[in-house]
């Protein structure tokens, strides 16, 4: 018992230095995901963000058909960079709605007339309520809803040309 | 020269500002009601921010932490308690969000390891007073 206690803390050391190791060499995931998914989304009505787009409410996403719903701002560097693949899923069938946060009218019409507007409703979240309730924690970020209105997927930071046809396949598993 | 470079000083945007809209009103002003605003306070030194991820919200300058301590503040007026909006913040950002650690299975050995390392440091101290008392 003795000569085996002896060994305890160079095997606690040893053990110690294995799990700092691991910690290491593992890849550090920071991203938090919704507890959402899977739930219906929070009721929600919000004012129009833009000019020449209608205002957003959540019943107007549960319509029978999935659809998308992109939470940007106009002062999101990344936001801007995923236009072309909002287009491209807009251009796929796609129905896109989105909520800009933290946002202002004259900077949203500015950010979409630069990059372009896909979308079919924009509700404005000027102080992040609904992306709380959402459990979104930043943008870009894209929620895939069904057509009852819950939540199939969500998809974290801007979407790459590569995952378009994944976020299609997302929409048809939602129909 | 010093009056130029005050100047801008003066006029110098922080370089972090992320959009241009003035904070929530709640962000950084304090509820009128000391006891409201201390039980705020105290959830808000707990709740976790999304952006910073290892500052609380009462901590971070992110835009997002400014409309999370707005929003805490505002439910904490309406008469809602510290409580049950940690746990609807829990029921959209995980345990994760939470500094205060919960009474969940996987918790369990930590709120046990006080009580092992006590029992230990006891048997310990016994095996240690009774060889004292053998060679005395």
């Amino acid at each position: 018992m003795r000569t085996l206690l002896i060994w305890l803390p160079l095997a606690l050391f040893l053990g110690f230095i294995a799990l700092f190791a691991s910690g290491l060499f593992q890849p550090d995931d920071r991203i938090i995901h919704s507890r959402l998914v899977g739930q219906p989304l929070p009721a929600f009505t919000l004012p129009a963000a833009a000019s020449d787009r209608p205002p957003l409410a959540s019943s107007q996403l549960a319509t029978g058909q999935p659809r998308l719903l992109n939470i940007f701002a106009s002062w999101c560097v990344p936001c801007a960079a995923e236009a072309p693949q909002l287009d491209a899923l807009k251009a796929a069938g796609a129905q896109i709605d989105a909520i800009a946060i933290r946002d202002a009218r004259p900077d949203v019409d500015a950010f979409l007339k630069r990059n372009g507007n896909p979308y079919a409703r924009i509700g404005l979240d000027a102080r992040s309520e609904v992306q709380i309730a959402l459990g979104s924690s930043g943008v870009p970020e894209t929620f895939v809803i069904d057509g009852e209105g819950r939540i199939a997927y969500q998809h974290i930071g801007e979407i790459r040309a590569d995952d378009v046809p994944m976020i299609l396949d997302r929409l048809r598993a939602a129909q | 020269m010093k009056l130029i470079l005050l100047l801008f000083a003066l006029i110098a945007t922080p370089l972090a500002a992320q959009t241009a809209l003035p904070p929530a009103p709640y962000a950084d002003q304090q509820l009128a009601d000391p006891a409201l605003e201390r039980k705020a306070k105290a959830l808000m030194e707990t709740i976790r921010c999304l952006t910073c991820q290892s500052q609380s919200i009462a901590d971070s300058n992110a835009s997002m932490a400014g409309d999370m301590r707005s929003q805490i503040r505002e439910r904490i007026m309406a008469g809602e308690q510290p409580e049950a909006i940690r746990a609807w913040l829990i029921a959209r950002y995980g345990d994760w969000v939470s500094y205060e650690p919960t009474a969940a299975p996987i918790l369990w050995p930590l709120w046990a390891a006080p009580l092992v390392l006590l029992g230990l440091g006891v048997l310990l101290l016994r095996g240690r007073i009774k060889r004292k008392a053998r060679s005395s």
